[in-house]
This record gives structure tokens, C-alpha cells and sequence, in this order.
């Protein structure tokens, strides 16, 4: 039976079908937000934030899982800012197109799909156990930068291969060396999108928990030394929801880790756009 | 220091930081294989692949379970991310107004943000409960556990595609409508068949993510190594069964917890290899939450 709708019609109804599906992926999102939020606010004070945790986290606040989290993080960005941007210059500004640039790139491709448990096994294997780091906010920051690395590498060559070539050529032209052009002009018109491709390293960092699962430890103090170890954001929610320690003190850390994001978004766009006005107003 | 050794160093100091990548992907394979090859070595390859009980407490190492397990979670999910984040990609790239797109895509962005604990605890609290109710059991399943994963790759099907779509050149579309075409004929024939290697592009990262997927199944799979009669039934991932139990495992227990990791990687490979056969440049956009 070939019964053809008319043309008129099926447009209309996949319009209908097109706007759905738009409609129900933003439906998805505010029921997230919505109900962490609506069920993690009332949690969230001044107390929660600023105090130790009491009972393995049954009350009392999650101080320390914000210090572990903001350090985990923090290792993680400095670590793999200064390898992610100088990979991304290394292969937007240097290398032409040969063998080793094509296994470079591979590796961070490889690099960004690799499972995070996968990293976590090896930040075990690696940091904690070969190199004797032991569960401590050193080896969960190490193995949170191999994560974050790929992100930064691709954001950063990105937007280091969108400047205008005459930049460099001006500079060029003027006697400068190689290294005074990338550094004097590239880097400087590229820095908003470094910027954001370091912001969103950061995101994947904060987010990470199955990578720090044996890496960090789990102490509920507050770690100091880089050898501490700590219990960043996402590892605590993840166990006081499976071991049902406390689902409030769980909705509250859910609801902080959702503005973080929601922050981070909202950052990464102004700076895009702001970037973009800046390019186009040229 | 002269100018020209200035130069020199730093190009050598840049090429080390590009090279760190294939150096910690290298450092990777060599420990998760080293810590793992002992298990498969000593359990067999066959048995340890094929073998259907995994019982640590009385030496069974057997991981065919939970790689049914894996991809079974992992099939469901992309039944019903693909359909779902292919139209949202059309309508994104084709048909919302502009003020529409400026919702959406962070929307989009925001989900791919949000941490995976957070996605499992809100399935743990909200939708397992629900399934109970609604299919019996005790509402941890292979089910539950695609219905969050969905929510989880929604956001790199949607964004990948969305490019591979706009990347179209604008005559083809023209062209088509010229013809008298019209928006959904030009979409359907024209714009969505051009876009394909990049639309199968992103289901494979889709993939890629659903196997790679951790403490959000956990939270909501079950987790009991058997193969699952009906989606309905409680399953096991492979990464389920690292977290799960690398708290207390030692010796061959240890290796065999590696030794599943050996096959994950040989998973993520596959996918790889299937992404670089099609070709496809997948664009990287600053502002696109997704690299």
C-alpha cells in the first residue's frame, strides 16, 4: 500500500516532531535542575557550607568536601593548563602536518575518550601505588589533570587556529622572532579561548568522581599537605547516596555541585560571546 | 642565550608538552595491562572472556555478564538517545528561531555539565522508585539504568550532529527547495543523507560515553552479575564491577578487576577505530560544553 501523505502535511507534522523533541530536551534539563535545587536549597546555609561534617556526614556542613575540591581541581589546572596550551601552540603554530603531529593529536583523541574509571585504575596503579603518593589529594589531582587535558588542548588550538594569520604575519614582518609573535601577539588574541577551554577542564574536574574513587581516599578532614588525603564534592555525594548516610546532607551537595556548573556555564558563554563580538567587530 | 637557541628550546619545550599525550596514553596501556595480563594469564583468556560466573570469594573470574551487561545498557540508551538527539540536532540547525537556539544550547551545554553522581543519585531517589512502581521488581534494572544514561549522551549526539548538520553547504539546501521541495523533503533527502558520517559520528561518542559510564549506573543498575532475562532485570556493568570492588580486592581479585579494564579498553578501541574509519572531522566548539 503506498499511501503518501501529502508534502503540506508531513511538513507540518515534523515541524510538531522537530519542536518536541527540542521542547522535551529542555523539559529534561529543568526537571534535573529543578528538582536538585528545589530539594538541595533548603539544605544549603552559611553552616553547611562552613562547617566539618558530623557523623561521616549524617549532619554538619561539607566544609572540607569544598577545600578537597577546590585543591583536587586546583592541582589539576596547574598541571594540565601548561601542557595543554603548549601542545595546542606546539600544533597550531609549529608543526606543519607529518607523522608525529598525526600520533599527537590521536593520543589526545584516545586521551579524551578513555573511560574514567579507566584513569582512576590507573592513577591506583601509577600515583598512588608505583609512585608511592598514596590516596591523597596529589594523586586524585594528578590523575583529575590527565582528564582535564585533552579538553584544554582542544579548546586552546582551537581558538589559537582562528586568529587571523595576518596578526602573526604583521608581527612577523616587523623582525620579530617566532617566539616573540606567538608570545606577544598569538597567545594575547587567543586568551579568551584559553581562557574558556581552561574553565571547562576545570568543569570536567570538578565533576569527576569515578576517577578519584581510589586515588584520593575518602578522609573527611581537611586535607593541607599534598599528601592529605580528601573527599572532593562529587565522591561524597556519591557516599552518603549509596550508603544512605543522609539524603538531605546528599541533596545538598548535589545542589552545590549543580550552581558550580551552572556558574561555570554561564562564565564560558559570556566569555565566548565576548569573544565572538570582539572577532567579528575587527 | 642567543636568539636563534632561545628559539631552539622553546620549540623543543613545546613539542615535549604535545608529545605528554602519547606518553600518558603509552603509561596507561602498560600499567592497566601489566596489573591485568596476570589474571587472563592465570584464569585463561577463554575463561576469563566467556566464562559466566564471577565469584571472587571462590577464584571465578568470568566477565561475559557484564559485558552483556555493558552493551546491553549501552543499546538501549542509544535506542533512545539517537532518535531524540537527532531531532533535536534538525531542529536545532534547521528549524528553532534563533531566540529558541539561544535557550537550548546551553540547556544542552548545562547537561552535559552536570557530574554523573548527580545523575545517579536523582535516578536512585526518583526514578528507581518510580519503576518499581510502575514495572514491579525492585525497580533496579538495565531499564532504569539507559533511561538516566540517555539523559547523559543526549547532549553529545545533539551537539555533534547539530554540526555535522550546519556544516551542509547552504546550496544544497537551496538547490532543493528551488526544486519545489519542500523544508522536510530538502531535510530529509538532501540535508540529513549529506550529514550522515557526522550524525554516525556522533552516535559512536554517544557509545563511547554509555560504556564508559560508571557510579551513575551503579546507583540504579543493581548491579548483579547475571545476564538479564528482560530489561527489567538487574545487570552489571564492566566499570560497575572496578568501583564496586577495587575498595577491598588483593591479589588475582585485584589483577582481574585490571584484567576488566583491559577489556573496556579494547571497547573504547574498537569505537575509535570505527570513528576514524568514517572520517569525519568532529568540530571542536569553544562554547560547546562537548571537545
Amino acid at each position: 500500500m503506498h499511501r503518501i501523505i501529502p508534502p503540506k502535511i508531513a511538513q507540518k507534522i515534523m515541524n510538531g516532531v522537530f519542536w518536541a523533541s527540542g521542547i522535551i530536551t529542555l523539559l529534561v534539563l529543568l526537571v534535573v535542575i529543578g528538582y536538585v535545587l528545589y530539594k538541595g536549597l533548603p539544605v544549603i546555609n552559611l553552616e553547611f557550607l562552613f562547617t566539618d561534617p558530623i557523623d561521616s556526614g549524617r549532619s554538619g556542613g561539607i566544609f572540607p568536601m569544598i577545600v578537597s575540591s577546590l585543591y583536587v581541581t586546583f592541582i589539576a589546572v596547574l598541571v594540565a593548563a601548561p601542557l595543554g596550551v603548549g601542545a595546542a601552540l606546539y600544533l597550531a603554530e609549529y608543526a606543519g602536518e607529518n607523522r608525529t603531529v598525526r600520533l599527537i593529536r590521536f593520543g589526545a583523541e584516545t586521551l579524551s575518550s578513555i573511560p574514567s574509571i579507566i584513569f582512576g585504575l590507573f592513577g591506583l596503579a601509577f600515583f598512588v601505588i608505583y609512585l608511592q603518593m598514596g590516596w591523597s589529594v596529589l594523586s586524585g589531582g594528578l590523575t583529575l589533570a590527565l582528564m582535564a587535558l585533552p579538553t584544554i588542548l582542544a579548546a586552546s588550538e582551537v581558538s589559537i587556529e582562528s586568529i587571523n594569520k595576518s596578526y602573526a604575519e604583521g608581527s612577523l614582518a616587523l623582525g620579530a622572532t617566532k617566539w616573540q609573535t606567538v608570545s606577544k601577539v598569538v597567545i594575547p588574541a587567543a586568551l579568551p579561548g584559553i581562557t574558556t577551554g581552561i574553565i571547562l577542564g576545570m568543569a570536567r574536574a570538578i565533576a569527576e568522581a569515578a576517577a578519584i574513587l581510589y586515588t584520593v581516599g575518602a578522609a573527611l578532614l581537611i586535607p593541607i599537605s599534598l599528601l592529605d588525603p580528601a573527599r572532593p564534592l562529587p565522591l561524597h555525594l556519591y557516599i552518603l547516596a549509596t550508603e544512605g548516610i543522609s539524603m538531605d546532607n546528599a541533596w545538598g551537595t548535589a545542589a552545590v555541585l549543580v550552581i558550580l556548573i551552572l556558574i561555570i556555564t554561564v562564565t564560558t558563554n559570556t566569555l565566548v560571546d565576548r569573544y565572538q563580538k570582539k572577532m567579528m567587530g575587527r | 642565550m642567543s636568539r636563534w637557541t632561545e628559539e631552539f628550546f622553546i620549540e623543543k619545550g613545546l613539542l615535549l608538552t604535545a608529545v605528554s599525550s602519547i606518553i600518558i596514553i603509552a603509561l596507561i596501556i602498560i600499567f592497566i595491562f601489566m596489573e591485568g595480563l596476570p589474571a587472563i594469564q592465570a584464569y585463561g583468556f577463554f575463561n576469563f572472556i566467556f566464562g559466566m560466573d564471577w565469584a571472587p570469594s571462590s577464584g571465578q573470574y568470568g566477565v561475559f555478564p557484564m559485558i552483556i551487561g555493558s552493551l546491553g545498557i549501552t543499546v538501549l540508551s542509544l535506542l533512545m538517545a539517537v532518535p531524540l538527539g537527532i531531532l533535536c540536532a534538525i531542529f536545532l540547525s534547521e528549524v528553532a528561531s534563533s531566540k529558541m537556539r539561544r535557550i537550548l544550547n546551553p540547556t544542552i551545554q548545562t547537561l552535559a555539565g552536570i557530574p554523573s553522581v548527580v545523575y545517579g543519585f536523582f535516578g536512585l531517589i526518583l526514578l528507581v522508585p518510580f519503576m518499581r512502581v510502575q514495572f514491579g521488581g525492585t525497580g533496579f534494572s538495565m531499564f532504569t539504568a539507559s533511561i538516566i544514561l540517555t539523559v547523559m549522551i543526549l547532549p553529545i549526539i545533539v551537539s555533534v550532529s547539530e554540526d555535522a548538520l550546519r556544516s551542509i553547504p547552504q546550496e544544497y539546501k537551496e538547490a532543493s527547495l528551488a526544486l519545489g521541495a519542500t523544508h522536510w523533503q530538502t531535510i530529509k533527502n538532501v540535508i540529513f543523507p549529506a550529514a550522515i558520517p557526522g550524525v554516525i559520528t556522533s552516535v559512536i561518542l554517544g557509545m563511547g560515553r554509555a560504556i564508559g559510564e560508571t557510579l551513575a549506573i551503579i546507583m540504579v543498575a543493581g548491579n548483579v552479575v547475571q545476564i538479564p532475562g528482560s530489561i527489567l532485570d538487574p545487570v552489571r556493568a564492566l566499570t560497575s564491577n572496578i568501583a564496586i570492588e577495587m575498595g577491598y580486592a588483593t591479589g588475582i581479585h585485584y589483577n582481574a578487576l585490571f584484567a576488566t579494564g583491559i577489556v573496556l579498553i579494547f571497547m573504547i578501541i574498537v569505537l575509535l577505530i570505527l570513528a576514524n574509519y568514517l572520517h569525519y572531522k568532529k568540530k571542536v566548539t569553544i562554547g560547546g560544553g562537548y571537545l
